[in-house]
Order: structure tokens, then C-alpha cells, then sequence
């Protein structure tokens, strides 16, 4: 796995070696399963119970803690949560006629959504046990090898000690991948799993319950002819389109621009930069908002272009409400935007190029154009490929410019709730938070998923950023 | 030859001049606006017949339970600088432990945060949304704010490729110069490879801190019709809405300028770490 770096550094590659023998704690999964005694196999089951017997008893605690809330969870409420999701709910909210009082009262019935919810979140707990049984049979496991080594136990101390240390990237990572697993993770998961349901506007929890449909949410989409199908496949095609429209204009431009300025002959270089960093200085919202108001029917610049005679006095260049000239100005404004930003970063890296490598490419008599291929470009690409990358998903999810500039306009009826300038992100949103069509959203969001694992995955395993981490540490 | 480099410096500088125009312009569009005497939204002219500081008093003054822009200045100000901390506490972890260290857990997170991030971050939106209605974060508006903050700094661990990008051009040998003298890996972190990433820090602050100021969805979905507790973005975006639209034109401007002039200040003055951030620490 870690090869490739460790290949880097030899001297890295020795020390691990020297290090798999003496230290237990390297060992990999199917060694600990393999050397494991019989207690350290009931570790797995029976947590920290290799640490306890061996007096580590803190370090038992914990581990046993962990266990006995678990189960106190799943007995309490995870057995009963799990069967929920199973059925999303039975009881559906009914209308019951109250003798007593008289009159038809609601009786609440199960929710869909929160049985689905609370099943998602209990599997998880469950993969997370199920990591700490490991930890704990491992645990086990080092204890048993130090004691067959006649090696002394580390002590609770010891352990604390080791955050420090070896185990650093415990501590560092802990915090954090909380915060991944409650908000990313879960939420992600549930939302994927929305996509094999029929929970759409028809099936509104609490009042209606929803069910597991399968994969017909994905059927409908790839049957040709359905209302789905004819808008998702132009949806994403103007997607790609964009994405690739927006990156390559904002990256090719902003290194010209970056060139231009840090030309030898140019005066006043810090003047120029300060003028195209103004633009990024202004949050983005506002720039939008305000490009909005400047490109309206009514706006200025249809106001110049009325004034110097290039339309007449009561036309107006529909810039936002005709499918072509719509896109045309959306690219165009987010060159205004990006060009800055790549400008600004391109300008570092080029100062950062060592001069030596300039110096002797002119002392072996290359010209500027081999210059700038050989030595410019593959640093720029280096350093530049992976915020590339970044940048071109980002504008697969460039949820902002499409849906403050047009909202996703013009409309079109041919479409199932979806304008000609929609992104499969602004149809997303269009999709669950105006049409509450949440499992079409949520189609869409894993097939936005598919195009950009396909697209992404492959260029960034390609690049040497990817490679070959350490070739300017 | 000494001609046609006078004639491509002129070419250049021409060109340069005719960009900077097409850039400044809106900018400067949006200020003179902002000061645009005559009320109403859009007009048949650009140079406003007449000039008042009066957008900017007002958009102070007005507090009515629709339009708050000293409060809606408050609320993002707080949330912002809340999760700042966080996600950049977050993001400095994270990019430490992918870059300096070498873990069993590093690769497969690196793939399993390189997944993630291909979700369009909207979606888990609605999820995130029941998850805090569950737990009762949104009862009440300031509870609300505590979520919004949660939303902007929980998952942020996982932004940390350019932050890591920056750590990755610290020569090594620095660290195990450090290892060599006997410091912890904990003390490494703190005494050396910190201080020398005061650049990438501060773009992570930078960048945390924008991220509320520029935010529309997110905040849109967990404030709904709560006015009082909006942040700047929707805020504006309310002005601009039909209803409002002719009455708080201008001063939609003014309140433009208003929050552009700090954000404005603060970046300038960290453009230089923003450069150094972004381009990494190659001591060439």
C-alpha cells in the first residue's frame, strides 16, 4: 500500500521492516487473526478482555464501556429501529372516530423518513463497533506478543504517551471524522438509499408512508421516451458541456493573463494585478447578484449597447431568457469571475520556478516556446492538476453561478421541472426543495456521482501529483 | 527589433488596459448605484441624475421584521467566525495527518474522502436537515445559527487537498532533523511544521471565513421563512425579490458595498498568503 513513497526513502523502508518484527502494533489483519491466542480471539467478542486479565485495566474499561453501551442502545432502541427500516413503517396516520369526545382525531402513524433515518444511523454505530471489536482483539493481541517477548506492558500512561507519538493521527483524526461520519456519511447514505424508494411528492411522511421500490426510480430514467429521460440526458449533456467550457476558459485564461502580466516589459505590475484581484475581493453572491442586475432586459449594459445604436431604442439582447445567448453570458461571467483566481495562483507558481532551470535550458540554446513546454507548463501542470481537478467538479456542482444568475432559465416545457440552463445540481435542488420529488433527486444525485467518479477518478490517477506525492518534498 | 518589442509592449499594455476595464466596471457600476439619488429599480440611464449617502442611512436604519441588515450583518458575522475555528482546526488536522504521517487508515481515507467529495454536497442537504430537526436544532431561531454553524464546519475534514498540497512542498528532512533531536511527533507539529505553515493556514482561515458570507443554499434551507436570523447572502436576495424589488434597489447596492469593503480589506491584506498558500512552500 505504501509502497510507492516508502520506495522514495529507503532509509523509511528499513526502519519499517526493523519495526515489523519487533512492534505487534504494525501487524496487518490477517496476521492478528492468524497469531491470535483464544483469549485474544474472545477479545473480539468479550471487549478489552485481553487487557484486563493482563492488568491493563484502564485500557479494558474503556474498550468494555463501549460494548455495554452498545448493547444497552440496541436493546433499548437499535433491534426495534433496525426492523423499522426494513419496513419503513406499517402504520399509516389514520383517521379515528373519538366516542368519547365525539368528533375524528389523528392518530399519528409511523414516519417513513425517520424509520429510514434512525436504521441508517444504528448500521453505522454497528460498523463502528464492529471497527472497535477489531481494535479490541488487537489490542489483545500486542499484549500477548510483548508478554510471549518478555516485552514490558505499556501502561495506561504509556498509551496516553503514544497520542503524541505513533498514534498521533488518532488523536488529530478524531475530531474530524466525527464531524465526516455525523454530517457527510449518514446524511449521504440515507439519500442514496431515498433513491430506492418511491418517497416523492405523493408519499409525504408523516401524513403518507413511503416503500422500497427497487430500482424503479432508475428504470424510469433510462427508459427512452419517459419525461425523465428527455430531460436528463440534455441536463447532463449541458452540464458536461459547462464544466468543461467553465474550467478550461478560467485555467487557459488566467495563465495568459498571469503571462501577460509577468511580461519583462510590463510596467506597473502590482497596479494590473490589484485592478483583476479587486473582482475576487468582492464575495461571490454579491458579484452574481449584482451581473444579474447588469445583464437585465432593462440593465446597463443593454442601456449602452440602446445608447451607441447596436440594438434599437426598445430592444434588449435577451442575455438570460433565450436558451443560446443564456449560456453564452453564463461562461462568459464566470470567466469574469475565475480568470482572477487563476491568475492570482498562476502568478505564484511561476515565481516560484527555480531560476536554475531556466538558466540552463538558455545555456543549452532553447528558445522560449521550448522554454515555456518543457519547463513552465509541466511544473504549472504539477502543482495546478490537482486544484484543476477540484475546480472541474466544482463546477459540475456550481450550484451558485446557475442559480443566481438564471435560476436555471429559460423554462421549458419539454422538461420535467427543469429550465435550459439547469445544472443536474440546480434541477437537484429544483427536484426536492420546490417539487418534494425527493427519490428523483436523489437519482440524480448519484448519477452526478457516477459522471464524476468516471471523469475524475481516472485524470487525477494520472497525474503526478497522485504518483508521486513526495517529488518536490 | 528594438520596433517590434516597442510595438508588442504597446500591444500588451493596450490589452491590459481593455481587460482591467471589463473587469473594474461592474464594480464601479455597483458603487455608483449605491449612491443613486432617484429610488426604483432599473433605469433607461447609467450616470444617476443625482448623488445621496441616503441608501446607506437607510439600509442602517430600516429594521423592520423583513428587511434587518445590521442584524443579518451580526448573524453571519458570528457564524462565520464559529466555523472558521472549527473546519480550520479540522482542515490543519487532517491535511497534517495525510501529509506528514504515513498510516495503515492513510490511503484508503485519502480514496474514501475522494468519493465523498464527488457527491454534490447539496444532496445529503435534505438528510441534514431532518437529522437537526430530530435533535431539535431547529425549534428555535439561535439554535438554528448553532446549526448553521454545524453544517459549514462538520464536514470540512474533508477539504483539506490544497492544505495538503502546501504541506507536501515542507521538505521532509526538516522533520526528521526534528525527530533526530529527539522531539515528539506532537512537538514537531507544533514547534516546526505549524510555524511553517502560517501561509496555508491563513488561506484555510481565509477561506472558512468567506464561506458563510457567500453561502446561499445551505443557509436558505436551514433559516426558511426566519428573516431575523438570515445571513447576509439571502438577505440581499430577499431584496431583490419581486416585492422589494423597486423599494430597495439601491440600497441592495449600498448593503453590496457594505460587506464587499471589508471582505475587500481583509483579502488584499492576506493576498500575499493567499498566493504563498495556494502556489506551495517550493524554497526554489
Amino acid at each position: 500500500m505504501e509502497k510507492k513513497s516508502a520506495k522514495a526513502n529507503p532509509a523509511e523502508t528499513v526502519s519499517l521492516r526493523a519495526a515489523d518484527t519487533v512492534r505487534p502494533a504494525t501487524a496487518g489483519p490477517a496476521q492478528v487473526i492468524r497469531e491470535s491466542s483464544a483469549l485474544s480471539k474472545l477479545s473480539f467478542l468479550v471487549f478489552g478482555l485481553g487487557n484486563l486479565v493482563n492488568k491493563q485495566i484502564i485500557r479494558g474499561l474503556l474498550f468494555l464501556a463501549i460494548e455495554v453501551g452498545y448493547i444497552a442502545y440496541m436493546v433499548s432502541f437499535g433491534v426495534a429501529a433496525l426492523g423499522d427500516f426494513a419496513t419503513l413503517g406499517l402504520q399509516e396516520q389514520a383517521e379515528v372516530f373519538n366516542e368519547a369526545k365525539g368528533i375524528f382525531e389523528y392518530v399519528p402513524g409511523d414516519n417513513s423518513m425517520l424509520c429510514m433515518l434512525y436504521g441508517v444511523i444504528t448500521i453505522v454505530l454497528t460498523g463502528i463497533v464492529l471497527a472497535v471489536a477489531y481494535m479490541s482483539m488487537k489490542s489483545a493481541y500486542c499484549t500477548q506478543k510483548r508478554k510471549e517477548r518478555g516485552m514490558p506492558l505499556p501502561t495506561f500512561r504509556d498509551d496516553l504517551h503514544s497520542l503524541l507519538e505513533e498514534n498521533i493521527h488518532g488523536m488529530l483524526m478524531a475530531f474530524p471524522m466525527f464531524g465526516i461520519i455525523a454530517f457527510t456519511v449518514i446524511p449521504l447514505i440515507f439519500m442514496i438509499l431515498i433513491a430506492f424508494t418511491n418517497y416523492d411528492r405523493n408519499h409525504q411522511p408523516p401524513g403518507n408512508l413511503f416503500d422500497w421500490v427497487g430500482l424503479s426510480n432508475f428504470a424510469q430514467l433510462f427508459t427512452s421516451g419517459s419525461r425523465l429521460a428527455t430531460t436528463f440526458w440534455p441536463v447532463l449533456g449541458w452540464t458536461l458541456i459547462w464544466a468543461v467550457a467553465a474550467t478550461a476558459s478560467n485555467f487557459i485564461l488566467g495563465m495568459l493573463l498571469a503571462l501577460l502580466i509577468n511580461r519583462k516589459g510590463t510596467y506597473g505590475k502590482g497596479f494590473w494585478r490589484f485592478l483583476f484581484v479587486l473582482s475576487i475581493a468582492v464575495p461571490q453572491f454579491v458579484s452574481l447578484l449584482s451581473m444579474r442586475t447588469i445583464f437585465n432586459a432593462n440593465g446597463p449594459v443593454n442601456i449602452i449597447l440602446r445608447t451607441i445604436g447596436v440594438i434599437g431604442a426598445t430592444e434588449s439582447i435577451p442575455f438570460f431568457t433565450n436558451e443560446l445567448t443564456a449560456k453564452l453570458t453564463i461562461i462568459g461571467i464566470n470567466i469574469w469571475i475565475g480568470v482572477p483566481y487563476t491568475m492570482l495562483s498562476t502568478t505564484g507558481i511561476l515565481q516560484n520556478i527555480p531560476t536554475e532551470l531556466y538558466e540552463a535550458a538558455r545555456i543549452d540554446g532553447a528558445k522560449p516556446p521550448t522554454i515555456f513546454r518543457k519547463i513552465t507548463l509541466p511544473y504549472m501542470m504539477f502543482v495546478m492538476t490537482p486544484t484543476l481537478i477540484t475546480s472541474f467538479t466544482g463546477n459540475i456542482n456550481n450550484f451558485n453561478v446557475i442559480y443566481l444568475l438564471t435560476g436555471g432559465g429559460p423554462d421549458s416545457l419539454d422538461y420535467y421541472f427543469a429550465g435550459k440552463t439547469d445544472l443536474l445540481i440546480t434541477w437537484l435542488y429544483r427536484l426536492t426543495i420546490t417539487q418534494k420529488d425527493y427519490n428523483i433527486g436523489s437519482v440524480i444525485g448519484i448519477m452526478t456521482f457516477i459522471v464524476l467518479a468516471i471523469t475524475s477518478l481516472l485524470t487525477f490517477h494520472q497525474t503526478g501529483a497522485y504518483k508521486d506525492e513526495g517529488a518536490f518534498q | 527589433m528594438k520596433l517590434r518589442k516597442n510595438l508588442a509592449n504597446i500591444a500588451s499594455h493596450a490589452l491590459l488596459a481593455v481587460l482591467g476595464l471589463i473587469w473594474v466596471s461592474p464594480i464601479f457600476y455597483v458603487m455608483l448605484t449605491s449612491l443613486r439619488a432617484e429610488g426604483g429599480s432599473y433605469k433607461s440611464y447609467i450616470w444617476p441624475k443625482g448623488f445621496t449617502m441616503d441608501n446607506y442611512v437607510n439600509l442602517f436604519n430600516t429594521s423592520n421584521s423583513i428587511i434587518d441588515f445590521k442584524r443579518w450583518f451580526l448573524n453571519t458575522l458570528v457564524i462565520a467566525i464559529f466555523s472558521t475555528v472549527i473546519s480550520a482546526f479540522f482542515v490543519v488536522c487532517v491535511a497534517y495527518c495525510m501529509s506528514r504521517l504515513r498510516f495503515r487508515m492513510r490511503k484508503p481515507f485519502l480514496n474514501f474522502a475522494m468519493i465523498l467529495g464527488m457527491f454534490p454536497g447539496f444532496m445529503s442537504m435534505v438528510a441534514v436537515y431532518y437529522i437537526l430537526k430530530g435533535l431539535g436544532f431547529l425549534e428555535t431561531g439561535v439554535l438554528k445559527q448553532v446549526a448553521l454553524v454545524l453544517v459549514y464546519s462538520g464536514g470540512a475534514g474533508l477539504g483539506f487537498y490544497i492544505a495538503k498540497g502546501f504541506l507536501d512542498t515542507i521538505p521532509k528532512a526538516i522533520d526528521e532533523a526534528a525527530y533526530m533531536d529527539g522531539a515528539t511527533k506532537w512537538q514537531t507539529l507544533i514547534h516546526i511544521t505549524l510555524p511553517l505553515s502560517k501561509p496555508i493556514i491563513t488561506y484555510t482561515l481565509l477561506t472558512a471565513f468567506m464561506g458563510p458570507w457567500v453561502d446561499y443554499i445551505f443557509a436558505k434551507v436551514i433559516m426558511g421563512n426566519d428573516a431575523q436570523y438570515y445571513t447576509i447572502a439571502i438577505g440581499l436576495w430577499t431584496m431583490l425579490e419581486q416585492e422589494y424589488v423597486e423599494y430597495y434597489y439601491t440600497q441592495f447596492y449600498a448593503g453590496c458595498v457594505m460587506i464587499s469593503i471589508p471582505i475587500a480589506i481583509l483579502f488584499l491584506f492576506t493576498q500575499k498568503y493567499y498566493v504563498e498558500g495556494v502556489s506551495g512552500a517550493v524554497k526554489g
